[in-house]
Formats: C-alpha cells, structure tokens, sequence
C-alpha cells in the first residue's frame, strides 16, 4: 500500500526501454544464430513431414532393397554412388532416406511427450496454485520426489513396467505401441517442472485484483483458471517446452540407442545410431555417424531456440 | 547571471536525456534549467513521467546505461561536473552530494550492521580513525532521532521499521557533511503519520548543517511544508520556478495552477475538485510548441507553434507565452478542442 | 434512517493463521494469529459515502474485501438490503450483482491479455444481463462513454492506457452489473494527483446519476474529506472513531485522529513548522493490550493500557469514538478546526 505513484527512475526507464525495445520480432531479426537455429528447425519439420516424398528410396520396403547396394560409403567417397548421397547400411538402405524418416519418428515422440507433459503439468500446477491446502501439498511433494529421480530412469522404469504388463499380449510387437510407450514414458518425466513453474506462477496471478474481480462477480473457479490464470502463465511454459522438446529428442534417442525404444523396423534415430554402432570397428563409420550428426544438429538448433526464447521473454536477463 | 561569484551551489542548464532505441533516440528531458542555492530547499515537483527522477539522476550521474545525458551542463560549486569520469563523480557524491532513495531498504545492505555502513561511509570521504568514525556514526544517529542511538549501531537494516530505516539513509547521506542532499521521494515508501517525522528531520538536519536539499516528489503536501522553493516538471521541462508559497497559491503557469487547484485539501470541502483534463504527454510523444498546449484552457496558435521559454510571470517565472508581449489578448482562432467523449478523458 | 441500511455490517472479523515452519510447530509452537479485522460494525445507507480511512496495515481493505466476499469471515456478518450474505452460498446471483469493487492498482486489476471490451462484458455476460452480443456490445460502449472514453477504446489491450484510462476502465466494469454498492479501494492512490481529481470528479457524477453507495477505503484523509458524508478510522483492525465527515474535521475526537490531522502534509501548510510526532504504528501481529493506541497516546493511563476501550456514541450525537480518555473526559477539548480553517 504505498502512499503514491512509483516514480523511481530506475524503474521508469526499465520500463521505457522495455516498451520500445522488447519486440521479440526484432530481437529475433537481430540475432543471426537464432535465424539460423530457426531455418535449420525448419528443414527438419519440413523434410520430416514430407519424407515420403523427399526422399529418394523408401527404406523399409523390404521389396525395394537389394543387398547388392549394402554397405555402400558416401558418395563423395571412392565406391559410393550419387543414388545414395551418404551411403547405404548392411541391408542397403539408403542413410538419407533413413534420417528423413527417423528424424520424424524422433519429431513426433517428442512433441507428443512435451504436449503431454505440458498438459499434465500445467493442469496439475495452475489447479494445486489455485486452490492450495493439501492437494497442493501432495502435488508438489510428488513432483519433488519424482525430480529425484533422472528423468531417463523414470523412463526406462515406465517403459519396462508397460512392457511387463502388455508381455503376452499380441499388441506387444506392434512398433506403434513402442512409440506410445515412449511418449508416455518421456512425458512422464517431464511433468514436474511445469507444474513449478505454473504454479508459482499462479500463486502470483491469483493474487492480483483481476482475478478478484472475476470471484466479486462469481465466475466459477474452473472458469477463472482457464480464462484468467492460465493464459498469464504461458510465457514460461513455451520457453520450458521449447527447451524440452530438444531434451525429450535425446532421451528417445538415449532409450532407442539403449534397446528400449523404437525397434529397428521403423528407426528413429536413436535407433539408427545403434544400429549403426555396431558397424563402426569394421569400417562402415557413416552408417552411425550421419544419424547421429542429424540428431546433434536438431538438438542444438532447437536447444538455441529454447535459449533465446527465454532471454527474449525475460526482460531481467537483458 | 554568469559571473562565477554569484553561481550558486548546484546550477543545471538546458539538461537534456534521452535513450537510444531501435526506433530513433528518445528525448526523456527535453533541457531542464533549475539551480539551488546554498542552504536552499528546492522541491522539484510533476506527476509520474514528467522527468523529475530522471533529473536527479542524470545530476550525480546515476543513470541508467542506456539513457545517457545529451546535452546541457552540470555545475556544482563552480565545477562543471556532468563530463566527469565515474570515479570523479563518486567521489563527489558521498562527500559533498548525498542521496536519499525512496526505498530505505535497497539503499542499505541488508548484511551489514547500520554501524559498519556509517563508519565505512564516514571513513571513505573523511579522514577519521575507526574509534572517531565510530563516534561520529553514534552522533549521526542520535541526530537523526533514533533513540538509544549508540547501542544501535550494532543493529542489521531488518531490525529497524520503515521510518527508522528511512532515518538511516539520512544520516548516511550526512556522514560526509555533504552541501547538496538529492532526496528523491524519501517520504513515499513510509505511512501517513510517518512522514511528517522524516520530513521534520530532514528539515530540522539541513537548517541547522546549512546543507541544501532538491527534493523531489510528486507529494505536494511534502512540498508545501518543506521547501523554500519549487520547480515545478512537465513532460521534461521546468515549466514553472518560484517561492513555495507563490506556487502553491498563486501559480503563474496554467498547468501548476491546475494541478494546485486539483488537489483535495483537508480544509474546504468543495463539490467538484477543479480538474485538468488529459493527461500529461508520453515521453517521445511530446508536442511541438508548448507540451502543455493540448490541455491548457488558455491555449492560443502561438503555444502550438512554438515552444515558450521562461518568462517572468505574475510572481514566478514560468514557460508559459501569457507573460510575453507577443501573447495575443483576445483569444485565438482556435480555443480550447471541443472536449468530446474521448478527448474528456486523458490521454 | 427509518429506511433499512444497504450494507450492515455487524461485529465482523478475520483472523489469518500464520504459517508456522515445521520443525517449530514439531515443537508445540502455535502459529500466531493476524486479527486483520477485529471486530467492526458499520451501516451505509442507500447513496451514501462512507470513507474507511486508516494507515497501510490498519485492515482497511480487508474489509472492504471481506465484504466482498474474498475472504471467509471468522465471525461478524454483513447483511445487504436485509439479505444475510456472510455465507459463501447465500451469495446469489442476485446479490452479487449488486455490489462491485474497484481496486487499487489500474495496471493489475484489468488481464493484460483481454480487450477493454471482454473485460467490460464480463458481468454483463456473467448476470446475463444483456440478451445477446450485440446488446452486450451496446451496453459495453455506452459504458465506456459513460467514464469518458470512446466505444472505439473497446478494442484496445489494457496496457495502451494510462493509469487514470485504466482506472475509468475499472469503473466502467464496475457499473456493467447495475450495482447499487460499489467497494471502492484505494481508488485513487496510485495516480497523480490532477488524474486523481478526473477520477475522484467522476466517481461523485456517477453516484449523482446513478444514486451509487460507495464503501470508499482510503489512506488520504484530504481524498475522504472531499469524497464522504460519513467516516471510520481506523486502527490496528479496529474502528476508533465514526463521524460524519464535517464533524470529525470540525472537531476530532480520538487522539490518534488528532494525530492524522496533525500529521498529513498539506497544502495549507506552508512554511509552517509542525511537531514531530513520536512513535511507530506497532505490529498487528503482536498488537499493544488494551486500547490497541496506547504506547502513541500522550493521554493513556492505566485503564487504557489494560482495558480495550469499545465504540461508544460520544456526547455530541453522531460520533462514536473508542477511547477511554472521551468517555471519561479527560482530553483536552479538541482543536477546534485546526486544519479544519487551514
């Protein structure tokens, strides 16, 4: 309750530069490693939704293989083939082509694991912010205990309990089946963190008189969360999302590359550098190597996004 | 007026910030002229963005990096001080300038004693023994009515309330036997019944050091109680500069005349507070000519046109073109904007 | 006053538990109780002011907020037109609709993410009080010409206002529901001072045309001058003084209302030296026993500082002052308009 307008100079003058300066458009256009970061994202969403038609062999048609093409090095190197830009693998595959699929396999995990995660979390944060007491107790005593644990062990521990669950059943084979495993195994893992951060941001919303004007005139709770709360918390779940998104990649790379994941009839990545691994000693380095410089590539484009993002929105960092 | 004799202690000319930004510089004072004399209070008044913070900031060179000071000049006791290196400044402003912050909290160290921040202040500017400087921290405070002062010296700034914090900071910005306190709202963090005791302290310290202060605030009830005389702020300007007394009951500009009119006092009750419509202009969106010419009841073609310079008003000097013998009598062409649904309110 | 008041208050209080670290309460220690309000009585009539004005902490606007329903009252109630509402579920739709608030702060009062138009509309959506869209669009436009801003305004975001354009907004939406009470918070604090006369100017228009009751919770005793017929003040969650506005500037008669009118910076003190007066507004938590004044009060004695003085009608009729020292007439007669003639 202070007796007066704020008029410290300091704050003014924040306030003046953040008024004029903090378009996140220019900060953007300043920023050429972001651009770039955001072209090289890009390319990936764009070669992943349309690898069907991009790429140049479909190579889990086993009809459209020919061991005769297996093992083939890039084609800049004596013995490769302008067919197979970087080579093919033991079953001659074409390696574009299967990066093109597996970084989709990898793009959908992880924007599946993120949304879910966001959902779960944010729900679970705005609602034990809103209403506190005991729910909030538990809510947030569970998201302690699960930061406890690394998230790839949580993972590997849903994973293997599901696994368990469904063994005998017929729907255990399924690859689509691993990949909602996945999904959900990730997610899982994430959830903690947007729940902090909802909720200490919710905590702060809902003391603000917006929100008490909408209870003077009755509008329900549920309503006030959805409406009012929620849409003041989004700054930090984007950049989070962002950030996880590049981790939930890594982790479906990290699980598949472990045996857990994808199987190696539909490749992720992670998939792919596995199989490739085992190729490595006896000289055929590119079957693991191009996967695993495509992961690296869209892990630190949209890690670089997720950075920016964050010191784009957060006027304290500039 | 330049003869260097008759310069008084702090003499601010044609002060001009501004800050850069992406879509060209933007002007944030627009030559500010105030001067204090030695021993003097002068109150610089204005509402929120009318630049008065900013002013004092810019004289002791606390601005904040990307608003820098584009012109003008600082003079403090004959030296010219606004091109000044940071260390230069410094020094100058814990020992012969020194500042009140409105937040007593942020201007101390939560972790330290109120006894190692006076000592190491004092022993900074002045050249004082440990023991001495210890001495003089004790005086400090009991000067500045804290009772039980030197068995408070050992007390961390959380252990104090507001208005003793607020106590605090004086003394800090005594220890050096400053001639200048720049006090910058220093009442507006405290409680209604608070005030009037900092105030009183303020004054009582500053008479009896002979120490001049700029106050500024955007209370004009602190103003009226405290200073000699006013400079009052609008949009990045002095618009007005006169006794307290004149200012407050006989304002020559028709803004602080509106703004003195627009305030409730506990004396009268009247049916309707007189009131000025609009609101002051946003920084980078201050008109050409007089920046008070789209809400003044006065406004003639010239104060649009051309931007007035001060001129000897009725008691006060004011920015205001009535007082020039170009002021047109009858009213111009053009008066007052028809105030429709939209322009009644401010903005 | 044969008609029944608007608002009733009776006795009402609030207690916050404060929350006690763990291990401390593993100790047995009890978490120590805020009375933010403790016990207060009032009634406001239909189309009249009355001004709740104390220091920041006193819980001036806890009250305003307990009646509006934000927080749960430990004990008291508060009664509209008659109607009980203390109880969260004998708030109907009905009676919500009756009474509004404006809060303080312009910039955290309106969502940043809705247009003016959606926040105005909202009442009228919730009390459906308009047909359909297009009469809630009407509706929303003569509100806003009503404060004195254009229809167009509607679509613009909350941050392309200034703080007085902000604070008509409030008041706009605060009319959307036609209430006859509106809880007024500190309305005017955080502006400056020639906005706060638009403000203050306009507020007394609308209770003119509209015949409005205000509840009016402010720190500036000059802002309650100008807007009150009646006024509380009020101490460490406890009113210490009720009068009618010209009475109680005329001739206070608590001490520490003396103290507020001694104290305010004015403007029809220039030049004028004043005495310091002592002493720290005490915690609420850990509130002084008896009158709640006492350790600030040049007139306490022994009575006062053991026994809680209540709100008594003082001698002149229309006041009611809490204080041991009125009651047994030993305060200097007050003086007489001291700031009152200014």
């Amino acid at each position: 309750m202070t007796a007066g307008p704020l008029s410290g100079g300091g704050r003014v003058m924040g306030a003046l530069y953040r008024g004029a300066d903090s378009d996140l458009a220019y900060s953007f256009r300043r920023n050429p490693v972001v651009v770039t970061a955001a072209i090289v994202t890009l390319l990936y969403f764009f070669g992943a939704a349309f690898a069907d038609w991009i790429a140049p062999h479909t190579p889990f048609d086993p009809s459209t293989l020919s061991l005769g093409d297996a093992e083939k090095p890039p084609a800049w190197i004596e013995g490769g083939e302008w067919r197979y830009l970087l080579g093919t693998d033991n079953q001659g595959r074409d390696i574009f082509s299967t990066i093109l699929y597996g970084s989709r396999l990898s793009l959908i995990v992880g924007f599946s694991a993120v949304i879910f995660s966001v959902v779960l979390g944010v729900g679970l944060g705005v609602t034990s912010g809103y209403f506190g007491g005991w729910y909030e107790s538990t809510v947030m005593r569970a998201a302690d205990v699960q930061l406890t644990l690394p998230s790839i062990l949580v993972a590997l521990m849903v994973d293997g309990v599901a696994r368990a669950i469904f063994a005998g059943t017929d729907i255990k084979t399924d690859a689509t089946f691993a990949i909602y495993v996945l999904i959900f195994a990730i997610g899982i893992s994430a959830w903690p963190q947007y729940a902090r951060v909802v909720r200490s941001a919710t905590l702060v919303e809902k003391s603000k008189d917006y929100v008490a004007a909408a209870r003077v005139i009755g509008i329900p709770s549920w309503r006030i969360m959805l409406r009012h709360v929620l849409p003041n918390t989004m700054g930090p779940v984007l950049v989070i999302g962002t950030i996880d998104l590049a981790l939930a990649i890594i982790t479906e790379a990290t699980l598949s590359f472990l045996g857990v994941g994808i199987p190696p009839t539909q490749p992720s990545l992670g998939t792919l550098i596995r199989v490739g691994q085992e190729f490595l000693f006896s000289g055929q380095w590119w079957i693991t190597l191009f996967p695993a410089l495509a992961l690296v590539l869209l892990v630190l484009a949209v890690n670089l996004l997720g950075d920016w993002l964050r010191d784009a929105l957060n006027p304290k960092l500039r | 007026m330049n003869g260097g004799a008759a310069r008084p202690l702090l003499d601010v000319r044609d002060l001009k910030v501004g800050l850069p930004t992406r879509r060209g510089f933007l002007p944030i004072l627009n030559g500010v002229d105030l001067h204090v004399k030695e021993g003097e209070v002068l109150g610089v008044v204005g509402e929120s963005g009318a630049g008065k913070s900013i002013t004092g900031l810019a004289v002791i060179g606390l601005l904040e990096p990307p608003a820098r000071v584009d012109g003008g000049e600082v003079w403090f006791e004959g030296e010219r001080i606004d091109g000044l290196s940071g260390d230069a400044l410094r020094r100058i402003r814990g020992a012969r300038i020194g500042v009140i912050f409105q937040d007593p909290l942020t201007s101390l160290n939560p972790l330290y004693t109120i006894g190692r921040q006076l000592t190491e202040t004092i022993r900074t500017h002045m050249d004082m023994g440990a023991d001495a400087a210890e001495r003089r921290a004790g005086e400090l405070l009991d000067e500045v009515g804290i009772p039980a002062a030197a068995s408070r010296l050992g007390a961390y700034p959380h252990e104090f309330s507001g208005g003793m914090r607020q106590r605090v900071v004086i003394a800090l910005a005594l220890c050096a036997n400053p001639r200048l306190i720049i006090a910058d709202e220093p009442t507006t963090a405290l409680d209604v019944s608070i005030q009037a005791q900092i105030i009183g302290v303020l004054k009582r310290l500053c008479r009896e050091h002979g120490t001049a202060v700029m106050l500024i605030t955007h209370d004009m009830g602190v103003i009226a109680e405290t200073a000699d005389r006013v400079a009052v702020m609008y949009a990045g300007r002095v618009i007005e500069d006169g006794t307290v007394a004149e200012v407050v009951r006989n304002a020559s500009h028709p803004y602080s005349h509106g703004l003195m009119g627009s305030i409730p006092t506990i004396g009268e009750r009247v049916g309707r507070l007189p009131q000025i419509r609009g609101a002051m202009p946003r920084v980078g969106a201050v008109p050409d000519g007089c920046a008070f010419a789209p809400r003044c009841p006065e406004v003639r073609d010239l104060c649009r046109a051309e931007r007035p310079t001060m001129m000897g008003g009725r008691t006060t000097s004011a920015a205001c073109w009535q007082y020039s013998p170009r002021w047109p009598d009858t009213a111009g062409a053009t008066g007052p904007e028809e105030a429709g649904p939209g322009a009644a309110a401010d903005g | 006053m044969a008609e029944m008041p608007l608002l009733q208050v009776e006795n009402l209080a609030v207690h916050f538990c404060l929350p006690v670290p763990v291990a401390e309460r593993a100790m047995g220690r009890k978490p120590k109780v805020l009375k933010a309000v403790d016990g207060v009585s009032f009634a406001i009539g239909k189309g009249v002011t009355l001004s709740v004005v104390g220091e920041s902490g006193c819980g001036k606007s806890t009250v305003a907020r307990l009646i509006a329903g934000l927080y749960r009252p430990t004990r008291g109630r508060v009664a509209i037109d008659g109607h009980d509402v203390t109880a969260a579920k004998d708030r109907t739709r009905a009676i919500r609709r009756r009474l509004t608030m404006i809060f303080q702060d312009p910039q955290a009062s309106l969502n940043p993410r809705w247009r003016v138009r959606d926040i105005i509309a909202e009442p009228i959506k919730a009390f459906g009080i308009a047909g359909d869209a297009r009469e809630t669009g009407r509706q929303v436009d003569g509100l806003l010409e009503q404060v004195g801003l254009a229809g167009a305004d509607g679509e613009k975001f909350p941050h392309e206002f200034s703080g007085g354009q902000r604070q008509r907004i409030s008041i706009a939406r605060a009319l959307a529901s036609k209430p006859d009470l509106i809880l007024c918070d500190e309305p005017t604090s955080a502006l400056d001072v020639s906005v706060q006369a638009q403000i203050l100017n306009l507020m007394r228009d609308l209770q003119d045309e509209l015949g409005l009751t205000y509840l009016f919770i402010s720190h500036d005793l000059a802002v309650v001058n100008h807007m009150s017929d009646r006024i509380a003040v009020m101490y460490l969650g406890r009113f210490v003084e009720v009068a009618d506005a010209a009475a109680l500037f005329a001739a206070p008669q608590h001490p520490y209302t003396r103290l507020l009118l001694e104290t305010i910076p004015d403007l029809g003190m220039t030049g004028r030296d004043r005495e310091a007066v002592a002493g720290e507004v005490p915690s609420p938590i850990d509130p002084p026993s008896g009158c709640a004044f006492h350790p600030r009060c040049p007139y306490a004695d022994k009575r006062c500082r053991t026994e809680r003085p209540e709100l008594r009608e003082a001698h002149s009729g229309g006041v009611a002052v809490a204080c041991h020292a009125v009651e047994e007439e030993r305060l200097p007669p007050a003086p007489a308009g001291g700031a009152a003639d200014g």
